[in-house]
């Protein structure tokens, strides 16, 4: 509790049940800081969505307590709170004009009219939509709806603003270029974001830290490059990025590296993540990219090709080490001349710190 | 850009728009001939029938057919002067021609319509006229004095009128003159423009009622769990399957004077028991009656457009700071204007022509123009004077149809 002050948002013990049977959200603990970019990441039924409704408000936790500015906001209905929220279909108010949405919450506010007509015309060049206020969403592309609506949660100054997959219906190039001026926004404002997405490429380009949700818990809140390259256990490793596993015993514990012996005898030297005592079941994990076509370190195996894939700036390489366990190497163009053909007997090896022993 | 368009061809060298019209025509002799059966029934059996109807309201061939002399002559007097003794002479050929044929009947009815009181004078004149000696001016008028009055000739000179506004004129309480001016009715005979305004402002409180009382009820079935709301649709379609004719009558049993209702209002003191409320043989009994038939008609338009509205745009109204009041007046209901819109014409519309349930709880006070129209019909046997009236309904309908699509929009009207 010592980091108290320093936390904009607190869940404290969080559960969220909707029909009195099961948790939705089971235990949540969640500190976020202020001007932080927090992205809650995770299959649909994960419950993160649950979790950014409670935060706005839409649904009551079951049990716990949510802080907003160090003060309990369980009781404090939605238009009271005073956060920003973007919608997944971005929920522009069809019968309005642009303008008009952006006017809509400086109204309620009872905001006068010249301070709102300012207000919303900085908004609008913030997202360079000014010459479109006049038209109504219906008008609009979906990106540029999108910009409204994120004007529109902006417009009023909000310290926090929720948004909930809000790329979602974009194709994938508007997708890429809006990540990025979302990410510019909230350099720019210095405003807390809570972003919920289940696109983990989008999760770790945009954010400070990440929440991996599954089954109502978080299994990871880390950096986007801790994700990547210190999950902690099987579920993170398999959901971000692509990942290739190994399921086996433990054999022997040496401090941090642990010796795995695989079903198929096969024994592999990792670095103890999160495994169990000698002789439990864990799950090993290797990155496509940390899987070398030689002999050069100390985990070898023999394998053969079964498949390659052209990918322009690499190669996928679909391995098969035995009859159940098949690898995915990435081979970068400039190494063409290795010239790998389908059913070829090849080497591969890699380094025992990029093989993580995690929980069966 | 025109003229671009215009260069625009086709692989095989046709204009691309040309080519376009051959490739949609089959679908549209397709979508035709789907059509068509209904398309035949209704031409022959609704829009005719409405059509040649409505046209007996402005044309009326009976007195010129039956009595074609006087006719004749009548087309050259003006109205005003002495009748002369030819016009008398082809009076005289045409009663004895109508008495022969058995037609005097209707001629009769047809004048005592503009001049009330003329039906025996023709009927019993006809029967003598065979033996009246000229000069028949002097004869007839000592046949019935009535003869020599200008006012009968002038009776007589409308009705022999082909196209006529006449019955026009009359629904809507005025009458044509002779001369071919129009005048108001006497103050006590105006009885249709009051109607006509009593048929408008009962509609208008029933669709107001009925919005006031569906719009809940549409707000509860689009928000609650679907199997709950389709409980809830089974209630609101339940009217629909009894007859009209048995919910109109349940409510005479409710609302009569030792009806449910009053033994209610009694037993809880709102009403003393020798002085019951008078709920129905009124308007006010029409008004509940008409305003539960309808009631359906106004929920489900506005349910259906209800159950599109995403909740998000609350939620959104609300984030941005709008009190529960402010998302639902100024984002929900904006959102369901379409569904109000097809809701409010249908019932107004239904409730305009509405006869069933006047005609049964009415009474004095809460008859309505398809009441009288009825009338008329069956009763008066006056059909050209029902098909104007029919014909005054339909302008006024149009009208209004035309200032609602001025205000809100037809293309903005969502049925379903």
């Amino acid at each position: 509790m010592s980091t108290q002050d320093d936390s904009f948002v607190v869940f404290e013990r969080v559960q969220k049940s909707y029909d009195g049977l099961s948790l939705v959200v089971k235990d949540l603990n969640l500190r976020i800081k202020k001007g932080e970019f927090l992205t809650m990441l995770g299959p649909s039924g994960s419950g993160k969505t649950t979790c950014l409704l409670m935060l706005a408000g839409f649904e009551t936790a079951t049990h716990g307590e949510i802080l907003f500015d160090g003060k309990p906001i369980n009781n404090i209905p939605p238009h009271k709170r005073g956060i920003g929220m973007v919608f997944q279909n971005y929920a522009l108010f069809p019968h309005m004009t642009v303008g008009e949405n952006l006017s809509f919450p400086l109204e309620v506010r009872k905001i006068d009219k010249k301070n709102r007509e300012e207000k919303v015309k900085t908004a609008l060049e913030m997202v360079q939509m000014s010459e479109f206020i006049n038209r109504k969403p219906a008008q609009l592309s979906g990106g540029q709806q999108q910009r409204i609506a994120l004007a529109r949660s902006l417009v009023f100054n909000p310290d926090l603003v929720l948004m909930d997959e809000p790329l979602g219906a974009l194709d994938k190039q508007l997708r890429e270029h809006m990540q990025y001026e979302i990410k510019n926004l909230h350099k720019k404002l210095g405003v807390t974001v809570v972003y919920v997405t289940h696109d983990q490429s989008e999760a770790l380009t945009m954010s400070d830290r990440v929440a991996v949700f599954n089954d109502g818990q978080i299994q990871q809140l880390s950096t986007p490059a801790g994700l990547y390259e210190k999950p902690e256990n099987a579920f993170v490793a398999q959901f971000i990025g692509e990942n290739n596993k190994l399921t086996g015993k433990v054999k022997n514990i040496n401090n941090n590296e642990v010796t795995v012996k695989t079903a198929q005898n096969l024994e592999v030297k990792a670095l103890k993540v999160n495994c169990g005592e000698v002789g439990s079941d864990t799950t090993l994990s290797i990155r496509p990219e940390r899987i070398h076509l030689n002999s050069k370190y100390k985990n070898k195996v023999n394998a053969l090709v079964k498949q390659l894939i052209y990918h322009g700036d690499h190669i996928r390489c679909l391995i098969e080490l035995d009859k159940e366990n098949e690898f995915i190497v990435k081979i970068p163009n400039s190494n063409i001349q290795n010239n790998l053909k389908i059913g070829e007997k090849i080497s591969l090896s890699w380094d025992s710190k990029d093989c993580h022993a995690l929980d069966a | 850009m025109n003229a671009n368009s215009e260069t625009l061809q086709a692989a095989d060298g046709t204009p691309l728009k040309k080519k376009l019209q051959q490739s949609l025509f089959r679908n549209k002799l397709r979508a035709f001939g789907l059509v068509s059966p209904l398309l035949i029934f209704l031409i022959f059996l609704f829009v005719l029938p409405i059509i040649l109807l409505l046209w007996q309201g402005v044309y009326d061939t009976r007195f010129s057919n039956l009595m074609p002399e006087t006719s004749n002559i009548l087309e050259d007097w003006d109205g005003v002067s002495e009748p002369t003794e030819e016009m008398y002479a082809a009076l005289v050929i045409d009663l004895v021609n109508a008495r022969k044929n058995k037609t005097i009947g209707k001629v009769a009815t047809r004048v005592n319509r503009e001049l009330s009181g003329t039906r025996s004078l023709f009927t019993s004149s006809a029967k003598k006229a065979a033996k009246l000696k000229p000069p028949f001016k002097k004869s007839l008028k000592k046949l019935k004095k009535k003869w020599s009055k200008i006012e009968t000739w002038q009776a007589m000179k409308v009705s022999s009128n082909v196209f006529t506004i006449g019955y026009i004129a009359a629904s809507l309480d005025y009458k044509l003159n002779a001369d071919g001016s129009i005048s108001l009715q006497d103050e006590k005979r105006r009885i249709h423009v009051k109607l006509f305004i009593r048929t408008l402002e009962i509609s208008l409180i029933v669709t107001i009622a009925s919005l006031l009382l569906g719009y809940p009820i549409a707000y509860l079935m689009a928000s609650l769990p679907l199997r709950t709301s389709n409980l809830l649709l089974i209630l609101v379609l339940l009217p629909f399957w009894t007859s009209l004719l048995v919910r109109t009558t349940a409510w005479i049993a409710m609302l009569q004077g030792e009806g449910v209702m009053n033994d209610l209002f009694v037993i809880f003191g709102f009403a003393e028991d020798d002085d019951r409320f008078s709920l129905i043989y009124n308007k006010t009994g029409v008004l509940i009656a008409m305003t539960h038939i309808l009631l359906p008609f106004m929920v489900l338009p506005i349910y259906s457009v209800m159950k599109t509205i995403s909740p998000s745009y609350v939620r959104a109204a609300k984030s941005l700071g709008a009190t529960n009041w402010t998302a639902f007046w100024r984002v929900y209901v904006p959102q369901t204007i379409p569904g109000i819109g097809a809701g409010a014409i249908l019932v107004f519309i239904l409730a305009i022509g509405y006869y069933i349930t006047p005609a049964l709880v009415g009474g004095q006070d809460g008859q309505m123009i398809s009441n009288f129209i009825d009338f008329h019909m069956r009763k008066s046997l006056n059909w050209n004077l029902a098909a104007a009236m029919g014909l005054v309904l339909l302008v006024i309908v149009l009208f209004l149809f035309w200032i609602y699509d001025r205000v809100v929009g037809i293309d903005n009207m969502k049925l379903g």
